[in-house]
């Protein structure tokens, strides 16, 4: 074997001008990434197409988590497809459940009682808090950062805390009623909401200091995943990801639902669209998010108790006193019970603003107690779709962040 | 054709006069079915003309109508960013042969949700890129979300592929 080094050093010398010019015929190497890879948080499988370490191309495969959401909402009755909605984006799932709630009251045109929108759009804005942190603690973990992780975490179980005392759960909360909500305001839920807020803020400004201007996060997040306005609209994308492009696009300012109108809050947009101004965006959203939650505790507080369900027969089961006394009331909760809900035949589309972005429920009714047809519109798996755009070309390792701040979420992505 | 009051289906109607089969405005959702031979060209004038500038496409999907006929409504949800107003389109699409264009070239955002409806509906998308199935994978038999498809059925079992 000793030979060997001194024939290859001979050839050298004879051909290194040569070799210079000559072609090597490389070939493109298929890269398989997933379905459960440790740098991605979402159940997906890649195909990347590689020269060297840059992206030539990418074949996103979804569908891991495909359960079935459509068809087995079309089996139960309007309110059974609830808790299901909870397993959509089950980091923020109340807005889901909003959402869907919403769609079936716009087909019933019910108009639900003030209080239950304050109620909604407080534990929606915790709903969403809750998801941009995981999304900004499991971006830095799988960057290789460890300690912000643990901030975005403990912040998040705050907020999962405060959820927890307004309707039991901490992950799927299956909060929402259609026409409502499952019950009001704890007493004890506004004086540990204001005890947590000044905590979650002091966690966020942790996380800031560790790494909004760390170099290591800067360089590998700065010019990295970026997309056109252009790009985002042709693809319509929306949420964090449009918006860092710059387009102001928020539903609850465009499209103002609930009680939005009466709150202040600003729409945070980026300027070049790359992943650090998506981190900004969130970060920046997340305070927002604080922001609204405490003039929900004080409109709460002020407007006093209220009912929080509306007073709709289709929709609410009768007053236990009069079902046990009197013939018709008891009729029709055994109706409500055995039958659920009948909604006039009709379409309806509606859509909130969720963390990932546009959330949209598609409903058709025949006239029945069942749904015919329940479409979600999933944010996370349309704004996936340009992900090929915004990688092509760069290193491979960009493809982490870039992913990772599109929040695809399995569960809503595959349904 | 009755435009309900909504000045997006004025507009479209002054349009494409000839195209429009129905329109509604329900719970105001302005809504207008299409003949499905002239939807890429109803598509690109509501993207392109001047106050309706719907330059996002934000849902595609289908509804099946077991026992109607045409079968299936084909039903895609326009948003403008512009404007601010969106809009409902559908077509009918007949089961046989269950084709409808693509509208990919329209806008891109079409591929995965046109995709997806082939994957779930079964029906095809003349013209489409890259037709396979988006959620589930390929041995699956039968198309889930059509009425027919009993959701107790099994599928068989299938090994990993590559």
């Amino acid at each position: 074997m000793a030979s060997e080094p001194h024939l290859l050093t001979e050839r050298t010398r004879d051909t290194a001008e040569d070799d210079l010019e000559r072609d090597l015929h490389t070939e493109h190497q298929v890269l398989n990434m997933g379905p459960s890879h440790p740098a991605t948080h979402g159940t997906v499988k890649f195909l990347i197409e590689l020269d060297g370490e840059s992206i030539v191309d990418l074949d996103i495969q979804v569908g891991y988590l495909h359960r079935g959401f459509e068809k087995e909402c079309e089996s139960g009755s309007w309110y059974q497809a609830i808790p299901y909605t909870d397993r959509l984006n089950y980091n923020s799932a109340i807005l889901c459940n909003i959402g869907y709630c919403m769609a079936v009251e716009k087909l019933l045109e019910l108009e639900t009682p003030i209080r239950c929108q304050w109620i909604r759009v407080m534990a929606g804005e915790l709903s969403r808090l809750g998801d941009h942190l995981t999304r900004c603690g499991a971006a830095c973990l799988e960057l290789q950062a460890m300690t912000p992780f643990l901030y975005a975490i403990e912040a998040r179980e705050l907020t999962w805390d405060l959820q927890e005392m307004l309707c039991g759960a901490r992950v799927t909360s299956n909060m929402v009623r259609i026409g409502g909500v499952k019950h009001d305001v704890p007493p004890a839920f506004p004086p540990a909401a204001r005890e947590f807020i000044p905590k979650i803020r002091k966690l966020l400004g942790d996380f800031d200091d560790v790494v909004t201007q760390n170099r290591i996060f800067i360089d590998r997040l700065r010019g990295t995943g970026v997309i056109s306005k252009e790009d985002c609209i042709r693809y319509a994308v929306t949420g964090p990801v449009l918006r860092s492009t710059g387009v102001p696009l928020d539903l609850r300012k465009d499209e103002p639902y609930l009680v939005y109108d009466q709150v202040d809050f600003d729409v945070p947009v980026g300027e070049v669209g790359d992943n650090y101004d998506r981190y900004l965006v969130c970060v920046e959203e997340m305070h927002q998010s604080l922001r609204i939650v405490e003039q929900c505790l004080d409109k709460l507080d002020q407007m006093g108790p209220g009912p929080v369900n509306v007073d709709d027969p289709r929709v609410r089961w009768p007053a236990k006193g009069r079902v046990f006394n009197q013939m018709e009331e008891l009729i029709q909760q055994f109706k409500a019970v055995t039958e659920g809900p009948i909604v006039p035949e009709g379409e309806a589309y509606c859509a909130v603003e969720s963390a990932n972005g546009e959330l949209g429920f598609y409903l058709v009714s025949d006239g029945g107690a069942v749904p015919y047809k329940v479409r979600c519109r999933p944010p996370s798996l349309i704004n996936l779709q340009p992900l090929p755009l915004m990688v092509r070309g760069a290193m491979l390792p960009d493809l982490i962040p870039s992913f990772d701040f599109i929040n695809m979420i399995g569960g809503e992505c595959d349904r | 054709m009755d435009d309900h009051g909504s000045g997006v289906l004025r507009q479209l109607l002054e349009m494409a006069p000839h195209s429009v089969v129905d329109t509604h405005a329900r719970l105001g959702d302005a809504t207008a079915v299409v003949a499905p031979e002239a939807l890429v060209d109803v598509m690109r004038g509501l993207r392109d003309a001047e106050g309706l500038e719907f330059d996002m496409l934000t849902d595609v999907t289908a509804v099946d109508h077991l026992g109607r006929e045409p079968r299936f409504d084909m039903v895609y949800h326009l948003y403008s960013t512009i404007r601010n107003h969106r809009l409902r389109i559908k077509a009918g699409v007949p089961e046989a042969p269950g084709e409808i264009d693509t509208l990919v070239e329209v806008w891109p955002s079409a591929n995965w949700m046109e995709r997806e409806v082939w994957d779930m509906y079964g029906i095809r998308f003349r013209g489409h890129p890259d037709l396979r199935r988006l959620l589930l994978y390929d041995e699956f038999e039968g198309h889930p979300l059509r009425k027919d498809y009993p959701k107790e059925r099994r599928q068989p079992l299938v090994g990993p592929r590559n």
